[in-house]
């Protein structure tokens, strides 16, 4: 074959790469075997780049049952249950039709999930785009929200929980990472590992079309927009739903070996993983591929990404029973190939032999350890001097007022009511909804016949990972745990998405290696395992990349679920303040939205603390002391009282002296500014000796903020504003 | 009491009503697939909520073809209770053993909340022993449950008291505000003419246990246990 560097260019390899290919080969790849090489060596199946950094984050823990490297990892959570849970992105697809693009996205969770034997029982999504006041990302939001109700919904999965954040550095380049957690038997987790030679190979449910070829090479390079038109695939939930139930009773009957969904790259790498995990080869017939379109080469079947496909292995014996479950639920069963003991992926077509390649050399991507370098630009950013911001005024003739500025950031995108969103996800579906989206930091969902409860919830605070990657990727983590743990639940695992942007480029590969340190060090801190994620770099157009967003999804154990806490403020109560009353202005909402400010170092993280105050707030609602639990994020103290405030539908008196004071005599720090390690605690009138003693006995900082009751926030002298208006501003902003 | 909860392929609420019924209820029900056609041995059916056949035509469209369907309707016509739940409530407009149909939401999206709905008729075997003006909270998870129905169908309806339940407002008043799908004249539950078929967007087996938001939806599904005695009066 004449290789040419344009055909290269179409599978995205470098010339060295090719090179090593020939090498290892011993020969040339034939056009079909260098599509398959193409496809899994690069950055979405091969992890060229980020597997050599990976290896820092800390995977194994007590609970661990299953780390990195299945299709989904899995947690003890107690009465021999597990959770599964894994989070993938599917932004380039959703650059391009963001409808299709997000549906597609969860369902490949799904089936990540139920691949592993496990009933899925959430689905989450965080998400990313650009600014709202440009039409094409509002477009793009609205396409996926649409796109994400649209799938889950059918599928019967309630969506319950994510977060959306919105920055001008995500215009070209949306971010939707979904997630998917489920529940099992400790004892029915299933691994796709093919092993037996002599065993059957079945492909299940759709047809196989020319759609999303190439899907896995393309959502490696830049610019979505110009590269991926023509490769998105089409989701179909309605076939899901099937593949969902007939999946899980077949690997039920105890009839199946192994099983693999097919995501990116198709059969090549559903087949290369499974072949590889068991140390076994794989012979398969194109030919036997059911098709919906004719004419398809080798080349395009191998390569095909069309949606609800799975790959089942069976002995030959159970192949009757196997069927017919699928058979039962209208599924096509093709039985494509066959296990070998050679190690080889051998692709036939009508038995003629098209490739033939050791499965070692597709799944053993050659690695790259880059030099980072931090960009100055964003250094200089981060060491900005602050002080010369103006403070809040006390009256509005002295500027802009801390009553203005409350409002301004109740109605700010990244802050307002998410309900315009939730509202479109079917969140009560399943009955296991304990806290619904929008009631607590974290949704809790119980599980029927145990008294155990989950808790999940995805963050990551890009402006922070953006200023300081390392720092920020640390506050991702700290807040994802503070989040479970302000709804009583135990951190028991985290997956996690890198969406960076282009790391053959020094500032990207810095930003990378940074976050994922951090995230290593705070999982560390913390006892958090992290047992599966994804990557996604190249998130980039025109030479501008993303700001560099690590998204963590939780998922959080608690032994009791009735005791459990949300974030509205009870009628009659005592809020006090958890953690330092310190705060900063850098790398705030406050300042981004009111100064047009993306500057500062984010708030400084002492790990220790956070671990210390995460323990005492799940104490407390385990303990029934605290009613009501409120992390302070973006927008910092004010917007958090605010927000208890809406939910609970009263008002509250608050003393912020103190903080002024703590703050150099900044209003706007003590009342905007942001920290780690804060939690607004509410309790009962008698249980304020009782929540004393328990912090003392934590060594925790904090402070008496004041008392809930009528209809409007007072904070000192510095405002005063009805709930009325506070609603009216925080359920506009993405309305 | 025997309950059948009807599984299309795309069926997705069957689970929740199973639950319902087996852990609220505490009744014995059975998960019945659609190629069955022997309902004999039942004593109440429920048709749950989803997308049957991907609702890809129309929402319900393609189920009321089901060979399950047939023996439904005859279930239907000996008098036996029926309850039509979201898409289940679409099937039984869609085969005609309800009047009107079910519309895309006024919205124009999928809408997820807990609402309050008014029983305005007690005499049907799901609502018996509730009081007309009791006020229930239950959650709704649907795309098109716009209720709509001709002039002369809507008259009829109202004449006949087989309005069953209304979106209201939590002091039970029929408000615009209220009505969280466009749907006319508040409606989110109708019966047939002899009031033992029974459709309704909100969903009653997701409402079983507070801990999950509620159990208001108990007192609908257990309604049709005090009238056990007229359902077995049927036989």
């Amino acid at each position: 074959m004449q290789v040419t560097p344009e055909i290269l260019a179409e599978v995205a390899l470098t010339e060295d790469e090719y090179r090593l290919i020939v090498e290892r080969l011993g020969r040339e790849p034939n056009p079909v075997e260098l599509g398959m090489f193409g496809a899994m060596w690069s950055e979405h199946c091969g992890y060229k780049n980020s597997r050599p950094l990976l290896k820092r984050l800390p995977t194994s823990g007590p609970r661990v049952v299953q780390g990195p490297g299945e299709n989904a990892g899995a947690v003890d959570i107690g009465e021999g249950l597990v959770a599964v849970l894994k989070i993938e992105s599917h932004n380039h697809p959703s650059a391009v039709e963001p409808f299709q693009g997000a549906a597609t996205g969860v369902g490949g969770i799904v089936r990540d999930i139920f691949t592993m034997g496990a009933r899925p029982v959430a689905i989450l999504d965080s998400l990313r785009f650009g600014p709202l006041e440009e039409p094409r990302n509002r477009y793009l939001f609205h396409g996926v929200v649409g796109g994400i109700g649209w799938y889950g919904n059918c599928l019967g999965i309630p969506t319950v929980a994510g977060d959306v954040f919105f920055d001008p550095g995500y215009s070209a380049n949306p971010l939707v990472n979904a997630m998917c957690v489920g529940v099992a038997r400790r004892d029915a987790l299933v691994r796709a590992r093919a092993t037996g030679p002599g065993n059957l190979v079945l492909l299940v449910g759709a047809d196989t079309g020319r759609d999303g070829i190439h899907g896995a090479t393309f959502a490696s390079v830049e610019d979505p927009e110009k590269s991926h038109r023509g490769v998105v695939q089409v989701g179909n939930p309605f076939l899901e739903k099937l593949l969902l139930e007939a999946c899980l009773e077949a690997l039920e009957s105890g009839c199946v070996v192994a099983m693999q969904d097919l995501g990116a790259a198709g059969l090549t790498s559903s087949t290369a993983e499974t072949a590889a995990r068991g140390g076994v080869g794989i012979e398969i017939d194109v030919a036997k591929v059911p098709r919906r379109e004719a004419g398809m080469t080798p080349y395009e079947v191998m390569l095909s990404e069309s949606q609800e496909r799975m790959l089942v292995i069976v002995e030959p014996s159970k192949l009757e029973v196997v069927e017919a479950i699928f058979r039962r639920w209208e599924l096509h069963a093709a039985v494509i190939g066959r296990v070998t003991g050679d190690g080889m992926l051998r692709v036939l077509e009508d038995g003629r032999p098209v490739a033939e390649v050791p499965v070692r050399l597709l799944t053993d991507a050659p690695t790259y350890v880059r030099q980072g370098r931090e960009d100055p630009e964003i250094a200089a950013l981060r060491n900005r001097d602050l002080s010369a911001v103006p403070d809040l005024g006390r009256s509005p003739e002295e500027g802009l007022t801390a009553g203005q500025a409350l409002l301004a950031l109740l109605r700010s995108p990244n802050i307002a009511s998410r309900r315009p969103v939730y509202r479109t996800y079917d969140h009560t579906i399943l009955t296991n909804t304990v806290l619904p989206p929008g009631e607590g930091d974290a949704a809790v969902l119980r599980i029927k016949g145990t008294r155990l409860g989950l808790a999940v919830k995805t963050d990551c605070n890009p402006r922070y990972c953006l200023l300081d990657p390392y720092l920020g990727a640390q506050h991702a983590v700290a807040e994802a745990a503070r989040n479970v743990s302000c709804v009583g639940a135990e951190p028991a695992a985290i997956t996690d998405c890198l969406n960076f942007g282009n790391p053959e480029r020094p500032g990207v590969y810095y930003q990378l290696s940074q976050a994922i340190e951090g995230m290593a060090v705070a999982c560390e801190a913390l006892g958090i395992p992290i047992v599966s994620g994804n990557a996604s770099l190249y998130n980039e157009s025109g030479g501008r990349a993303i700001p560099p967003t690590p998204t963590i999804g939780i998922v959080g154990v608690l032994d009791d679920v009735t005791r459990h806490a949300g974030l509205a403020f009870a009628s009659q109560g005592v809020v006090y303040l958890i953690g330092p009353a310190q705060a900063t202005l850098g790398a705030s909402e406050y300042l981004a939205l009111l100064h047009g400010l993306t500057a500062g170092s984010p708030p400084s993280l002492d790990l220790e603390l956070e671990l210390q105050v995460q323990r005492a707030v799940r104490e407390g609602i385990a303990r029934g002391v605290v009613r009501a639990a409120h992390d302070c994020s973006e927008g910092g103290l004010a917007v958090a009282l605010a927000e208890s405030c809406i939910a609970g539908q009263v008002g509250g008196r608050f003393e912020i002296e103190p903080l002024i004071e703590a703050n150099a005599g900044r209003l706007d720090r003590a009342l905007f500014g942001e920290a780690g390690s804060r939690v607004l605690v509410q309790v009962a009138p008698g249980d304020e000796a009782n929540l004393i003693a328990l912090l003392n006995g934590y060594r925790l900082p904090y402070l008496r903020l004041g008392e809930t009751g009528g209809d409007s926030l007072v904070l000192g002298d510095a405002l005063a504003i009805s709930l009325g208006e506070l609603r009216a501003a925080w359920s506009s902003g993405l309305g | 009491m025997r309950f059948a909860v009807i599984t299309f392929p795309g069926s997705n609420g069957d689970h929740d009503a199973l639950m319902a019924i087996q852990m609220g209820l505490g009744q014995p029900v059975e998960l019945v697939w659609h190629t069955e056609t022997d309902l004999s041995r039942f004593d109440c059916l429920i048709i749950p909520g989803g997308f049957s056949y991907g609702d890809y035509l129309r929402a319900g469209a393609i189920a009321r073809f089901a060979p399950v369907m047939e023996s439904v309707r005859a279930f239907a016509e000996a008098g036996g209770p029926v309850l039509g739940i979201c898409n289940g409530f679409q099937i039984l407009t869609e085969a005609g053993l309800l009047p009107g149909a079910l519309l895309r939401n006024a919205s124009l999206s999928f809408e997820c909340a807990w609402v309050h709905v008014r029983v305005d008729n007690d005499r049907t075997p799901w609502t018996r022993a509730l009081a007309p003006g009791t006020i229930l909270r239950l959650p709704i998870a649907h795309g098109e449950g716009r209720y709509y129905a001709d002039d002369a169908t809507l008259e009829r309806l109202e004449r006949e008291g087989r309005v069953v339940f209304r979106y209201v407002d939590a002091d039970g008043r029929v408000t615009p505000e209220a009505n969280p799908n466009g749907s006319l004249n508040n409606i989110a539950g109708v019966c047939n003419e002899r009031g033992n078929v029974v459709g309704l967007m909100p969903h009653p087996e997701r409402a079983y246990d507070r801990l999950i938001g509620g159990d208001d939806g108990l007192r609908v599904l257990s309604a049709v246990l005090r009238a056990g005695v007229a359902a077995a009066s049927r036989s």
